[in-house]
C-alpha cells in the first residue's frame, strides 16, 4: 500500500508537472469538489507521515476514504526527517505527521506549517528482546550488564535522543554493540536474534507480534515522544487537509492508535 | 629417441598412427581443417584422445588402450611446441623468455640464463636480450621463440607452422636457422611450403579429413604424387587410374606415358606430369600420335610469366600471347594437348 | 567536427557527441550540486571531526582488508570461471555475480542468517568462540560480499582476453601448473587484476545496505564512512555533504586510477 501510495502520489505529482508544463490544467481539486455528490470537502490530499506511523495511517486513510467519499488520501512515509528535507525541497505534501516535535518545529521556522500543529499521539520506549530473551532481561539495569549484545538507535535520530534521555536520568551507562539510524534496523537486530536486547518504542514491539517481547521499564516516563500533526502551508487544499487531522485526532483516530500502542497526548 | 603414436578423436574424426625415427624431420602436409594442428596438441598434452598411445624411446606420454591408462602431463613430456606466433611472454625480457623453459624444470637461476645466453647467440639473437618481446620484430621474435623452445632441452620439438605468419624477407632467414637446428633433432613440422618440406624435413606425410593420404621420402611424395592434395603443393597435374597396356585409363580417356618400374595392366595408378607441358587448343591438332585431353576451361591466373588455365583437376601453362590467340575464356571445351614423354606413370 | 592532426578516423557521428554530453551532465550535475551545497567555511572543521576522521579511517582500513580477501577468493574463483570445464560452470558464475546485481540489503540479510548468532555458520563459529556480528570482521565481510563480483568479472574478462596459449606454450616448456600460474598467468593478467582490485575497493568503500543490515553501526568498530554520512544526515546536514564529497573525492581517484591501466595494457598488447 505504501508502495503504491507513494509511487501513485509520485506518478501524480509528475502528471501534474507535465501537465503545467503543457499550460492545460486538468481537473484540480476544487474542481472535483464541485462534482461530487456528497457534502463537505473532497479531492486529494497527500499525506507525508513518519515511518512508525505506517500501519496506522494506512488504516486511518482507508477509514477517512470510506467516511468521506469522493475523497483520496495519498499517503508517503519515510523517516520523520526525511520527510522535512523533501518538504523543504518542495515535495507536495499537504499534512505532515511527525514522530518528533522537533522536526515539526524545523518546518515551523521554514514558515511551511499552516495553523498550529496538534499533538495527536505519544510514545515511549520499550526493551525488546528476542521471544525467549536469551539474557534473561527484566529491567532497564540490565541493560548495562557487560557481554550483553544491546542495540540501540544513534543520538542522531529521535529514538536515539529519548534513550539518551533515559540513560542520563536513570544514572545507567550503556554500551551498546551498534547505534543505529533508525527503530527498524534496531528491532531488526532482535528479531533476527543477532542481539540480545534493543530499546524501541512501544508500538514498534507491538508491530513486530510474535517475533519480539515488549520490557516496560518505568525509567521510560523520562522520555515521552510526542507526535505532532499540521497542514502545510502550501497545501492546495486546506480543507480536506483539515478534515482528515480532525479525522485523525479524533475518536475514531484515537481508537486506531490506542490499538498500535500510542500514548494519548491529552491524558 | 624415436616417437610411436597411435591415437583417435571422434569428437574432430582424427586417427593417425606414426612412428618417428630417432633424429628425424617429419613434415605434415595437408589443407586447413586436417587435423595437422590436433596431432601436435595430442602429442604435447594439450589434447587428450579417446584412445591410442604414444611412446618417446622408453618414456610412455599417454597409454589410453591399457587397464590402467597413463596419461603424463604436457610439462613432463619433453615435447616443446613452437606455434605460429611466437607466444613470447611479453612481461618476460628476451633472456628471461629463453631462461624460462630451464628455470622451470628446477635450474638455479644463473645456469638457466647461461643455457640461454648459448641459445640466443646460436639462434643469432644475443644482441637482443635484454629486449622486451614488444620490442621485436616478427622475424626476431620467432627466432627467440626457437631459442626458447630449444632451451627447454625437448626430446621431440613439435613446429606448427612456424614461418606462416613472417614475412618474405625473415622467412628465408629462418628456414636457415630450423635447418641448421632440426639437423639430427626430432622434430615434427606442419607447412604449407613444400620449399620447407624439401629443406628440413627427410619424411613428410599428408594429412586429408583427420587421416593420413600419403607418407613416404619428402623426394618421393613429391614427385610421384598420391593425392590430389600433394600434387598441388609440388605443382603437377594428377590423373588416377587403372593401369594398361599402353597406359592408363582416367576419366579423360586413355593418357599414355612413361611408366616407372613395373607397372602391371589392371593395377591402381597415376599419371604425374607439368602443366608447362600441357598445350592448349581449341581445334583438335593433328600430327604425331600425343595425349589428348577434352576439358571445359574453368579459370584462368596468372602463375609466373605464364597463363595457368585450369579446366577442374587438369593445368596447363601457356603464354600471354597463346592465351590472346586462343581467345581462351572460362566455360570454353578445349583441348589439352601433351606429349607422352612428359607423362610419368607409376602404380599407387 | 575538425580532428586533431595526426589523429586517425574515427566512425562516431557527430550529433553522438550531443547525446554523450547530455549522459555526461546527467552523471555530473548531481555531484556539482553537491559540492555546491557545501559550507566552505566549515569545510574542514566538519570532515576533520573526530566521529568523520574515525569513519574514513575505519572505511579505508576495512576497504583495503576486504579488496585482500578478494584478491584471495577472486584469483581461484576467476580462474575457474575463465579456464575450467565444469557442470554447473554457468550456474556458478551467475551466484557469483549475484551481488551485482542484488541490493545491498537482501546481501546483508542473507550474510546475517549465514555469520549471524543464529545463522547457519554462525552457530558454530559462535561455539569456537568467534563473534563476526557487530564487530569489524563483520564489515569487511559485507563489503567482500558486494565487491568480490567487481574482482572476479575483470579477472575472468583479462584472463579470456590474454587467451589460454601461453599457458600452453609454458607447459610445453616443462612448466608445472603451478609455475604456470605464478610466472604466466598471473603477471599476464596483472593489470586486470588490478583494476579489479581497485574496483573492489572502490566499491567497499561505498558499501552501506549489507553492512547497515548485517554489522550495524557504531563509532570506530563498524560505522564506516557511507553510515557516518547517512547518520550525520539526521542533525548536521553540512557535515554530511562535506563527508560526501571526501567520499566521492576518493571514489574518482581509486576509479581514475583504475581505468588508466586498462589503457597501459592495451599498448603493451599492441606492440607484441
Amino acid at each position: 500500500m505504501s508502495f503504491l501510495g507513494k509511487s501513485m502520489a509520485t506518478l501524480v505529482m509528475a502528471g501534474a508537472l507535465i501537465a503545467s508544463l503543457a499550460g492545460c490544467s486538468p481537473g484540480t481539486a476544487s474542481d472535483a469538489s464541485s462534482n461530487s455528490p456528497g457534502t463537505g470537502p473532497t479531492g486529494s490530499i497527500t499525506v507525508f507521515a513518519a515511518a512508525s506511523l505506517k500501519s496506522t495511517f494506512t488504516q486511518l486513510a482507508d477509514n477517512f476514504e470510506a467516511s468521506h467519499p469522493g475523497t483520496t488520501v495519498h499517503l508517503s512515509f519515510a523517516g520523520s526527517s526525511d520527510l522535512v528535507t523533501q518538504i523543504t525541497a518542495g515535495a507536495p505534501a499537504d499534512v505532515f505527521a511527525s514522530a518528533d516535535t522537533k522536526n515539526m518545529s524545523k518546518l515551523q521556522d521554514a514558515g511551511l506549517v499552516a495553523g498550529t500543529p496538534v499533538d495527536f499521539a505519544t510514545n515511549t520506549l520499550q526493551i525488546a528482546v528476542p521471544p525467549s530473551n536469551p539474557a534473561s532481561i527484566t529491567s532497564f539495569a540490565d541493560l548495562a550488564r557487560p557481554g550483553l549484545k544491546l542495540v540501540i538507535c544513534a543520538s542522531q535520530v529521535p529514538c536515539g535522543a529519548a534513550t539518551k534521555a533515559v540513560e542520563e536520568s536513570a544514572g545507567v551507562t550503556l554500551a551498546p554493540v551498534s547505534e543505529e539510524s533508525s527503530v527498524t534496523d534496531v528491532l531488526g537486530k532482535v528479531t533476527s536474534g543477532e542481539a540480545d536486547a534493543g530499546l524501541v518504542y512501544v508500538t514498534d514491539v507491538l508491530a513486530a507480534g510474535d517475533k519480539a517481547k515488549g520490557i516496560e521499564f518505568p525509567e521510560s516516563s523520562a522520555a515521552v515522544n510526542t507526535y505532532p500533526i499540521a497542514t502545510m502551508a502550501t497545501s492546495k487544499n486546506k480543507e480536506l487537509a483539515d478534515a482528515f487531522i480532525a479525522s485523525a485526532t479524533g475518536p475514531e483516530g484515537r481508537k486506531v492508535l490506542a490499538a498500535a500502542g500510542f500514548g494519548n497526548p491529552r491524558g | 629417441m624415436g616417437l610411436r603414436f597411435e591415437a583417435a578423436l571422434k569428437s574432430r574424426n582424427f586417427e593417425v598412427a606414426l612412428e618417428l625415427a630417432p633424429g628425424e624431420t617429419l613434415a605434415v602436409l595437408g589443407p586447413n581443417g586436417a587435423g595437422k594442428s590436433t596431432l601436435l596438441s595430442i602429442i604435447a598434452g594439450l589434447l587428450r584422445p579417446d584412445s591410442g598411445s604414444a611412446t618417446i624411446g622408453e618414456r610412455t606420454l599417454f597409454d589410453l588402450a591399457s587397464s590402467r591408462s597413463t596419461w603424463v602431463a604436457p610439462h613432463d613430456r619433453g615435447t616443446a611446441l613452437l606455434a605460429q606466433e611466437p607466444l613470447l611472454f611479453p612481461h618476460l625480457s628476451v633472456l628471461e623468455n629463453v631462461a624460462f623453459g630451464p628455470r622451470s624444470t628446477g635450474t638455479p637461476a644463473a645456469e638457466a640464463r647461461s643455457v640461454a645466453r648459448q641459445w640466443l647467440a646460436s639462434t643469432d639473437t644475443g644482441a637482443l636480450e635484454s629486449r622486451r618481446p614488444g620490442e621485436l620484430s616478427g622475424g626476431q621474435a620467432q627466432r627467440v621463440a626457437v631459442a626458447r623452445a630449444l632451451a627447454a632441452g625437448p626430446d621431440l620439438l613439435l613446429l606448427d607452422e612456424p614461418m606462416a605468419a613472417l614475412d618474405i624477407h625473415a622467412a628465408p632467414l629462418m628456414r636457415r636457422l630450423l635447418k641448421h637446428v632440426l639437423a639430427g633433432r626430432s622434430a615434427i613440422i606442419i607447412t604449407h611450403d613444400v620449399l620447407d618440406a624439401l629443406m628440413l624435413a627427410e619424411r613428410v606425410i599428408v594429412m586429408e579429413d583427420g587421416r593420413i593420404t600419403e607418407a613416404g621420402a619428402t623426394r618421393e611424395v613429391l614427385n610421384r604424387p598420391r593425392s590430389r592434395f600433394a600434387a598441388g603443393l609440388s605443382g603437377l597435374n594428377l590423373l588416377t587410374g587403372t593401369a594398361r597396356t599402353e597406359g592408363i585409363d582416367t576419366r579423360y580417356g586413355l593418357v599414355s606415358g612413361t611408366p616407372e618400374g613395373t607397372v602391371s595392366p589392371g593395377v591402381p595408378a597415376a599419371a604425374a606430369f607439368h602443366p608447362s607441358a600441357v598445350s592448349v587448343y581449341l581445334d583438335p591438332p593433328h600430327g604425331s600420335p600425343r595425349n589428348m585431353l577434352r576439358a571445359t576451361i574453368t579459370d584462368l591466373e596468372p602463375h609466373g610469366d605464364a597463363i595457368r588455365v585450369r579446366a577442374g583437376d587438369l593445368a596447363a601453362d601457356i603464354t600471354p600471347a597463346a592465351l590472346a590467340d586462343l581467345g581462351l575464356a572460362p566455360g570454353m571445351r578445349a583441348f589439352f594437348v601433351l606429349k607422352a614423354t612428359a607423362v610419368t606413370i607409376y602404380s599407387t | 567536427m575538425r580532428r586533431r592532426s595526426g589523429t586517425g578516423y574515427t566512425a562516431v557521428p557527430p550529433w553522438i557527441y550531443a547525446f554523450a554530453a547530455v549522459g555526461a551532465l546527467f552523471v555530473m550535475l548531481p555531484l556539482v550540486a553537491m559540492a555546491a551545497k557545501i559550507n566552505w567555511a566549515q569545510f574542514i572543521p566538519l570532515i576533520t571531526s573526530e566521529s568523520s576522521l574515525t569513519a574514513l579511517g575505519l572505511s579505508l582500513r576495512t576497504s583495503a582488508a576486504s579488496t585482500a580477501l578478494c584478491i584471495v577468493l577472486g584469483i581461484p574463483l576467476a580462474l575457474v570461471l575463465a579456464r575450467g570445464d565444469f557442470p554447473g560452470q554457468r550456474v556458478l558464475r551467475a551466484f557469483v555475480l549475484l551481488p551485482l546485481v542484488l541490493p545491498p540489503v537482501v546481501g546483508g540479510i542473507a550474510l546475517l542468517y549465514t555469520f549471524g548468532r543464529q545463522g547457519l555458520l554462525g552457530r558454530s563459529l559462535e561455539l569456537a568462540g568467534i563473534q563476526i556480528a557487530f564487530s569489524t570482521t563483520a564489515v569487511i565481510l559485507a563489503q567482500t560480499f558486494v565487491a568480490l563480483p567487481f574482482l572476479v568479472v575483470s579477472l575472468e574478462g583479462a584472463l579470456r582476453t590474454a587467451g589460454g596459449r601461453y599457458e600452453a606454450v609454458a607447459a610445453t616448456l616443462g612448466a608445472r601448473p603451478t609455475t604456470v600460474l605464478r610466472r604466466v598467468t598471473l603477471p599476464l593478467v596483472l593489470p586486470g587484476l588490478a583494476s579489479g582490485a581497485v574496483l573492489s575497493f572502490a566499491r567497499s568503500l561505498g558499501e552501506f545496505g549489507a553492512t547497515l543490515t548485517f554489522a550495524g553501526s557504531l563509532q570506530g568498530v563498524t560505522r564506516t564512512l557511507p553510515l557516518e554520512i547517512y547518520l550525520q544526515r539526521e542533525t548536521d546536514a553540512d557535515a554530511a555533504v562535506a563527508l560526501s564529497l571526501v567520499l566521492v573525492a576518493v571514489a574518482v581517484i581509486v576509479v581514475a586510477l583504475s581505468y588508466r591501466s586498462p589503457r597501459g595494457r592495451q599498448a603493451m598488447a599492441g606492440a607484441s
